[in-house]
């Protein structure tokens, strides 16, 4: 699957039917159908919100009630990769603000923004649970530990 | 799996297989945890791969491991010749394989710039004498584990493996020679408590919900992990998933539930990973699923992703976002073992209470309740972090001491600085200063002196941190998660933050100290979930054991640590040759001067980001 980057403006609903699915007659499922919208299209777009309330029968409202109470959900498109910077106890006390101030001077974003690009987006995040290598980030899936400052740009480098 | 003789047959199989497959090989066990990735686990067993075909070695099979809980030593990599010792090797990098492969495994000498130690299985004195043995290495010798006993051993990809070792016995005597209420009466007798914060007699809980009449009951595990700093439930269910799916069918058992769910944070994807493949592998083997062992019992289980709230790991919230909802707590009564999960009885516990359930069912409540100390019994594992040497994993027994756990296990302090205090419990714990370290880790010790056990995480802090920021850290992380729903959480956490921020930025006022606590005791008596109710702790315990600190950020605008940027200020000395570095190397050009003389910061743009200070050869430049 190709990765999706910046705003969707055409919204496959056979995708979202083939999601829909996967769930069909169980308990629960709106937040594991949100997940996979969302590794769908990267974000949360409007029309499939309103595509999955409609057959899941549950109100808009509720849905949105739902996907801002959590920080992994997205309304807003976001960047190619996405890099998270580590701000929990043990990065903290490790020098985590110095790899997320270099993370924006590099980037030339706070968190939550993304690039002009559409490159990155930065994010931060509570703890990745690899704390004995602290101060640690993650861009997509990788984590990188025992990071510096100096090595934050080494790092970005190898997503392009 | 019908009967106590298919496990037995099917343990043979395995270890017949296993020692068939691996006659006369050589292996090579690569830990393959989130820390040892995060480190270039991968890179390395590329460049291993790579050197051996180069090398033409062919007797060689590569395996995956979890984490062993050396953190600070990943990339660790674990060579054994056939027949001959493991011998384990730390820090390594692609640029070190060729060594490895060149001395140890085809000469069977050993690599002594990286080597950790011996590893304790039935090879262990066959040659390289000269390595140290586990049991002498200081990160391991107060060590004991249970908990952690396969993780970093085993393949946790491997089912057979888990057999191989005596996994699944648990479940198997369970079903096939105990009756339910047997099952609870040893996990009463043994003294287990919740491993997840609060303490709570794993036991008595299962009783409770066993009592619930119902048609249907839930068992959850808590994989949430919320508290930033803490990471040994993740290593369990990295390093060991099969471990947590036979804890979690043995109490399914005992409390009459048919149906698991583990909630784990999204944030862990490779724990996710291996418990759904752990899961598919026990339904394949009829581990789980529908009449296990011939007794009639199904079990079914599934992993629920989280989506990113710390709040979720309060037992009611947890299950509303299991429901779909949004994951707000809600009050007690009713418990969960009445009204959980579609308002049926339910029955949450902690990942490291799970692991600890097929041990005991196997080898007894006598045997269990023979370590640890009068009211906490058993191991805990502790997340060792912060400025501590040996950063990593640590299991011991309850009743060790801070002080052990601290300066042998984790070696002292890093950097030759100066021990000033450790954060036990998360952001509802306390920290605890030097004259405290001699206390003994148990849930009743802890509570009193201010603290809590809490997941287990301990973040060492040294004499460059500074108390008052470590208060607003946690503060702000409590905050921003507060779900909203009661004002004392909402508002009142709110309220301390302001308070502590305009202390840290100079500005405190004359009683904001009592301010403080008169806030604090509000908000844990009205809060409504544990959230609240502990959110002040962390301010409430530096007040106890650094109010000093608090004084001086107050009274004399000076933070004693030097970490508080508004209060600081950077000057270079005499000590400077005006070789410029500084000035090249500030951000904001607040630095002035000849070339050879003494160069001056201009403190009126100057930022406080260090840089110069971090670049001068001469360590010119002082903070005060
Ligand atoms: C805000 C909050 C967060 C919590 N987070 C966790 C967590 O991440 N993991 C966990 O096991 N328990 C957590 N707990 C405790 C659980 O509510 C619950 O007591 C525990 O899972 C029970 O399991 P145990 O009896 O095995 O300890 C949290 C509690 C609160 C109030
Ligand atoms: S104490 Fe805080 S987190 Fe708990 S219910 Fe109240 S507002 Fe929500
Ligand atoms: S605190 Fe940063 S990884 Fe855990």
């Amino acid at each position: 699957m190709a990765k999706v980057t910046g705003a969707v403006d055409k919204i496959d609903y056979a995708e979202l039917d083939a999601i829909l699915a996967k769930y069909a007659g169980k308990q629960g499922v709106l937040i594991p159908v949100m997940q996979d919208v969302q590794n769908l299209y990267n974000y949360l777009p409007k029309a499939a919100l309103e595509y999955v309330s409609e057959k899941l029968g549950i109100p808009l409202a509720e849905i949105y009630g739902v996907v801002t109470f959590y920080s992994l959900f997205h309304l807003n498109p976001r960047g190619k990769y996405i890099s998270r910077c580590c701000q929990g106890t043990a990065c903290h006390v490790r020098g985590g603000a110095s790899i997320l101030n270099a993370l924006e001077a590099q980037l030339g974003i706070k968190p939550g923004e993304t690039t002009m690009d559409g490159r990155f987006t930065l994010e931060t995040v509570a703890c990745l649970g690899a704390c004995g290598l602290a101060p640690v980030m993650q861009i997509d899936e990788d984590t990188h530990g025992r990071m510096t400052p100096e090595k934050v740009a080494k790092v970005l480098a190898e997503y392009n | 799996m019908k009967s106590l003789a298919d496990l037995a047959a099917l343990r043979a199989k395995c270890q017949a297989e296993i020692a068939a497959r691996e006659k006369g090989k050589t292996l090579v066990i690569i830990g393959m945890g989130t820390c040892g990735i995060a480190a270039g686990a991968r890179e390395v067993q590329k460049a291993l791969e790579e050197e051996l075909a180069a090398h033409n070695v062919d007797n060689v099979i590569i395996k995956q491991t979890g984490c062993i809980g050396m953190c600070e030593q990943e990339v660790l990599v674990d060579i054994a010749r056939f027949g001959e010792a493991r011998v384990t090797y730390g820090k390594v990098k692609p640029e070190h394989v060729k060594a490895l492969v060149e001395e140890h495994i085809i000469n069977g000498r050993v690599v002594p710039e990286l080597v950790v130690g011996r590893f304790p299985d039935a090879n262990q004195d066959k040659g390289f004498g000269d390595v140290p043995k586990y049991s002498d290495i200081e990160f391991c010798k107060k060590q004991q584990h249970l908990v952690l006993e396969h993780c970093g051993v085993i393949d946790p990809d491997s089912l057979e493996e888990y057999v191989a070792l005596g996994g699944y016995e648990g479940l198997a005597k369970a079903l096939t020679a105990m009756k339910p209420e047997e099952v609870i009466d040893q996990v009463k007798k043994s003294g287990l408590r919740g491993r997840g914060g609060g303490g709570f007699p794993t036991g008595m809980k299962w009783q409770f919900c066993r009592n619930s009449v119902a048609d249907q009951k839930y068992v959850i595990c808590n994989a949430d992990e919320g508290d930033p700093g803490a990471f040994m439930d993740r290593s369990v269910m990295e390093g060991d998933p099969h471990r947590m799916v036979e804890g979690m069918a043995i109490g399914g058992y005992a409390m009459g539930a048919t149906e698991g769910y583990i909630y784990a944070r999204a944030e862990y994807p490779l724990a996710i990973k291996r418990l759904r493949a752990a899961i598919a592998a026990a339904e394949q083997a009829g581990f789980l699923g529908e009449n296990i062992f011939g007794s009639g019992f199904n079990f079914h289980l599934q992993v629920k992703e989280g989506a990113g709230a710390f709040v979720c790991g309060e037992e009611t919230a947890l299950m509303q976002s299991i429901e779909g909802k949004r994951g707000m707590p809600r009050p007690r009564p009713p418990f969960p073992a009445v009204s959980g999960l579609w308002g049926k009885p339910s029955n949450i516990n902690n990942v490291e209470t799970f692991a600890n359930v097929a041990m005991i069912i196997v080898k007894g409540a006598d045997w269990y309740a023979g370590m640890g100390t009068e009211g906490s019994k058993g191991t805990k594992v502790f997340a060792l972090t912060g400025k501590i040497k040996h950063t990593g994993l640590a299991e011991v027994e309850m009743g060790t001491t801070i002080r052990e756990i601290i300066f042998e296990v984790g070696g002292g302090i890093a950097n030759d600085k100066k021990f000033k205090a450790v954060q036990i419990g998360g952001p509802s714990g306390g920290c605890l200063p030097e004259s405290m370290l001699d206390l003994p880790v148990d849930y009743d010790s802890l509570i009193k002196a201010g603290a809590m056990m809490g997941s287990g995480g301990l973040v060492v802090m040294d004499e460059t941190t500074c108390m008052v920021d470590v208060a607003r850290f946690f503060l702000t992380f409590t905050q921003s998660e507060s779900c909203g729903k009661c004002t004392p959480c909402r508002e009142g956490t709110k309220r301390m933050l302001e308070i502590l921020n305009r202390i840290i930025d100079g500005k405190g006022r004359e009683g904001d100290i009592e301010l403080l606590e008169d806030l604090a005791g509000v908000i844990k008596d009205t809060a409504l979930c544990g959230l609240g109710q502990t959110a002040p702790n962390p301010v409430l315990a530096t007040l106890r054991y650094f109010r000093d600190e608090y004084e001086a950020h107050i009274k004399e605008h000076r933070c004693p640590a030097g970490a508080c940027s508004a209060l600081t200020k950077f000057v270079i000395s005499d000590r400077c040759k005006g070789c410029g570095l500084c000035k090249r190397n500030c951000p904001v050009q607040a630095i002035s001067g000849e070339p050879g003389k003494q160069h001056m910061i201009d403190t009126t743009k100057c930022i406080k980001c260090g840089a110069c200070m971090a670049n001068c050869p001469f360590k010119a430049i002082d903070r005060e």
